[in-house]
């Protein structure tokens, strides 16, 4: 088989993953990243659920597969041009080259917060973000995770909710509330903390145990019911609003601090790799690929595959399983095609 | 006070603020597997006392949580200790031990 060049667009854990992989089928894989380092949201984590390992150690192990393949960081792609079955690439940094196939690995971005303003994030200064929590479980440098007696986690953040026009599962939030919500209780014991869902999506594997460890080893509290408003009071504490929709009453309690699972959205700035490949979007406003089964590394356009969470909202176990199998469909479409 | 006919009706909201919980952790310390419970309604859907009154193991756990201590035991006084509710728990919670308990715990309040 001769030398293949192959394009992945964004070096998260699906695109180093993919090209891992082709690298490992003797193949060419470059790369394409606009930020400056590789890892992607995985880089921006502390731990991950379901058992809280350190996220720096799956990083370190992609980046090890990683280490021998080119690389383009701070790089955007400026234009795509598919000329007789081969991809002509132009980038940012005026650089030039030709690819057999492309790997779309553009990823997510995680819900804005502030949409959902009956929620108060940006107005009340103790309403945080999943991601901020996990920033403050790295560094533990926030002022505002000042020794909370009482917590809450409020599920579904942009997800399911036509009110944003995101009816879709995030699939993440359910299993990453209740990790953050028992690293939350191990580090202030004394806090009670409250989860607030609608289902306890936890489909995964060691995801229930994670969900029976959270209400046995960590008490923490499962309230079905959605938040509806969050106000400040005079203390500067929360007062959130929400019904138990299991005893049929709506209930309202002051906070020290609420944490928001934000789901995720598709990537900013996607739209533009969208148009050069002529790819479409499915309904939830991802990139649609060629069906829910045996098409779901393939587009409609001939050469062009994508993996990860630019699809669909996807786990790392499901983005690196992805990835994998992305990875072999290339190698099956170069042997044929090329 | 003259009676102009008006009331103010009071909030029907828990105020979880207000809601003393001595009693329930004490409950929980004695019985650990009570936080365990995922609300699926298997104890209320085979129980022969709930076919008949409000008796649910489900709500009178939830209700002691929310401070409606009054109204979860009224619905502890139509349980028979049949023990069927241990039998299909899906979290394996020993529940009958936990009614005893509760009216142990809660009634020895109000002496």
């Amino acid at each position: 088989m001769k030398e293949h060049n192959i394009l992945i667009i964004g070096g998260g854990p699906a695109g180093m993953e993919t090209a891992y992989q082709l690298k490992q089928l003797g193949l060419k894989p470059i790369i394409i990243e606009r930020n400056d380092r590789l890892g992607g949201h995985l880089a921006q984590w502390d731990r991950l659920f379901p058992t809280s390992e350190t996220a720096v150690g799956l990083l370190e192990r992609l980046k090890e597969n990683t280490k021998d393949i080119e690389v383009k960081l701070d790089s955007r792609i400026t234009n795509i041009e598919k000329i007789n079955g081969t991809f002509h690439v132009s980038l940012s940094t005026n650089k030039n080259f030709e690819v057999d196939a492309v790997v779309v690995c553009t990823g997510f971005e995680l819900f804005n917060a502030e949409r959902k303003q009956e929620y108060g994030y940006g107005i009340y200064d103790r309403v945080i973000t999943n991601a901020e929590l996990e920033d403050y479980f790295k560094t533990h440098d926030d002022k505002r995770v000042d020794e909370p007696r009482r917590i809450g986690f409020v599920h579904c953040v942009g997800s399911r909710d036509v009110k944003v026009n995101n009816t879709y599962c995030s699939k993440v939030c359910c299993a990453t509330a209740l990790k953050q919500a028992c690293e939350i209780k191990d580090e202030f014991p004394d806090a009670d903390v409250y989860c607030f869902y609608m289902d306890l999506r936890m489909f995964g594997k060691g995801y229930e145990d994670l969900y029976l460890r959270a209400q046995k080893d960590f008490d923490i509290k499962c309230v079905r019911g959605r938040v509806c408003e969050v106000s400040e009071n005079i203390e500067g504490k929360l007062v959130i609003k929400a019904e138990d929709t299991l005893l049929g009453t709506p209930m309202k309690m002051t906070l020290d601090l609420l944490v928001l699972m934000c789901g995720m959205e598709k990537a900013k700035g996607v739209e533009e790799i969208q148009k050069m490949l002529n790819l479409e979007s499915n309904n939830d406003g991802f990139i649609e690929n060629s069906g829910s089964f045996v098409g779901i590394n393939r587009t409609k356009g001939k050469g062009v595959f994508v993996a990860g969470a630019c699809t669909s909202p996807k786990t790392l176990p499901d983005t690196i399983a992805e990835a994998r199998s992305t990875a072999m469909e290339v190698f099956n479409y170069l042997i044929h095609n090329c | 006070m003259i009676d102009f006919g008006f009331s103010i009706s009071k909030s029907s909201h828990i105020q979880m603020d207000n809601v003393d919980l001595k009693l329930f952790n004490k409950l929980e310390a004695l019985n650990p597997d009570i936080s365990t419970c995922m609300a699926c309604g298997l104890c209320t859907a085979t129980c022969s006392a709930g076919n008949f009154t409000d008796a649910s193991f489900r709500k009178i756990i939830l209700m002691l949580q929310r401070g409606k201590d009054k109204e979860a035991l009224e619905k502890v006084k139509k349980c028979m200790m049949c023990g069927k509710c241990i039998l299909v728990c899906s979290r394996g919670i020993n529940t009958r031990n936990i009614l005893l308990s509760i009216t142990r715990i809660y009634n020895e309040e109000d002496k």
